[in-house]
């Protein structure tokens, strides 16, 4: 059974430490940043900002090997506060983004979730809810399928794998029989059937040392398999390499793994994958207003860096624009393969 | 210089193959690469394929790479087990289809 880094006192549950580590990991490699000057990019710049993509905690009922949040049960230290809630939609009212990304942890379980949906969509915004699944069928959400889907909410549902083995062994045993028990509440609740105001969308992240295969080519597979199995259906799938940070940094040294994957992302460099990595149209909001070029770096303590320093109560929109994005090693994995990024594949 | 056979290093440097043959090597290379690419088969089907074959051939290095490559073209255990499966049943097919002529010598031998 997996538990949190941070409840194990684990020295990687420090940031400064997974990037020693990483760094260490690249040791008579090219680094990220030459691998782009070898592509043609001097720096990695912003393109339009178009989503909003705000962690309101590393709450979670479950404790998946591979997270990077290092979220858990235990994690109710980092919960965004109401204060920081409304600067986030204050600074998104100073933009044209047209979509607000909410993720976690398990962003359900946050006493201001439906706020947060109710006033995002308001706007008219698309807003995305990074579902664990399993947290569907806990008591207190009873009957939150149906009003997500009064709000046109998408639906992106982590699933490692449309059989039972992978998923548990990467999200814990019995998650695989509560996903498909999810699963069919949301499409109880018209979700994945074609309409786009209820889209559920399915990531599945490698249950192992390996990237990611190219989303196009499963994705009939994965829904002949769930509809002939279980009679569920779903929109799209969308496939992430795992980033080798916090608890899958863990899990690749425990099983003698880093080197190899390390190569895989390395040798995996994809320069097609450039131009659609999340972290040039994303600003990324952690729990305690600190702004991020993407989740990966919020979880490494890597700030965004502006001309003046900022945080969501102080956000402007312009300098945002400005910045250079900030790239370490982990940077690899959103650019091997078909590329991976929270919208999925970006090659 | 390895002290034992099969060491895992040698998939890493398989590359260096070519310099006794630069322009073998860089044929043999070429070829490869292009019978992978998808073409009438997808590159999912070819990795399957070079799975089982790799077990055929009893080839740890090909057992390595291609259990790597097609769980990175999506498959699984389940499918990649299979394959094996269908490695071994046409080995063993093969060794007892041979039984066949062991019965006709027995028969035009015997009494």
């Amino acid at each position: 059974m997996t538990s949190t880094l941070s409840s194990r006192r684990a020295p990687l549950a420090n940031p400064i430490e997974q990037l020693a580590t990483l760094d260490a990991s690249m040791t008579g490699r090219a680094t990220f940043d030459e691998a782009l000057r070898g592509a043609g990019w001097n720096a990695l710049t912003p393109a339009t900002l178009e989503i909003f993509q705000i962690n309101l905690g590393k709450l979670c009922n479950m404790t998946c090997r591979h997270c990077h949040v290092d979220a858990g049960p235990d994690r109710s230290d980092a919960m965004m506060t109401r204060e920081t809630l409304d600067a986030c939609l204050r600074a998104l009212d100073q933009t044209a983004a047209h979509t607000v990304d909410i993720t976690g942890g398990a962003p359900e379980l946050h006493p201001e979730f439906r706020y947060l949906v109710d006033e995002t969509h308001k706007r008219g915004k698309h807003v995305i809810d990074r579902c664990n699944l399993s947290v569907l069928l806990l008591p207190r959400n009873d009957g939150l399928a149906e009003w997500l889907g009064d709000r046109d909410v998408e639906i992106v549902a982590s699933l490692p794998h449309y059989r039972q083995r992978n998923t548990d062994a990467q999200r814990g045993d019995g998650a695989f029989e509560k996903s498909i028990a999810a699963l069919r509440l949301l499409n109880a609740a018209g979700y994945g059937q074609g309409d786009p105001r209820r889209m559920l969308s399915l990531m599945t992240n490698p249950a192992g040392a390996f990237l990611a295969a190219p989303q196009s080519s499963i994705e009939n597979e994965w829904k002949t398999a769930l509809k002939r199995d279980f009679g569920i259906t779903f929109d799209r799938l969308l496939a992430l390499n795992n980033m080798p940070i916090s608890r899958f940094l863990e899990w690749l040294i425990e099983s003698n793994n880093l080197d190899s994957y390390m190569s895989r992302l390395v040798d995996g460099f994809n320069p097609a994958a450039i131009p659609g990595v999340m972290c040039r149209n994303t600003i990324s909001i952690s729990w305690d207003g600190r702004l991020f070029d993407c989740d990966f770096n919020q979880m490494l303590d890597l700030d965004a860096v502006t001309t003046s320093s900022m945080t969501i109560e102080t956000f402007d929109a312009a300098a945002w624009q400005q910045r250079h994005v900030i790239t370490r090693a982990h940077c690899f994995g959103c650019t091997a393969g078909a590329g991976s990024s929270c919208g999925g594949a970006t090659a | 210089m390895s002290d034992h056979y099969y060491a895992p290093d040698h998939l890493k440097a398989f590359g260096t193959i070519s310099e006794g043959a630069p322009e073998l090597g860089k044929k043999f290379f070429e070829y490869y690469s292009a019978v992978f690419a998808a073409g009438a088969l997808t590159e999912r089907e070819k990795a399957l394929i070079a799975l089982a074959v790799a077990h055929t051939v009893q080839c740890p290095y090909c057992i390595d790479a291609y259990t790597t490559e097609c769980l990175q073209k999506g498959s699984d255990i389940e499918q990649m087990t299979e394959a094996v499966h269908v490695a071994c049943a046409i080995r063993g097919g093969a060794s007892l289809v041979h039984g066949m002529q062991m019965k006709e010598h027995a028969a035009k031998v015997g009494m």
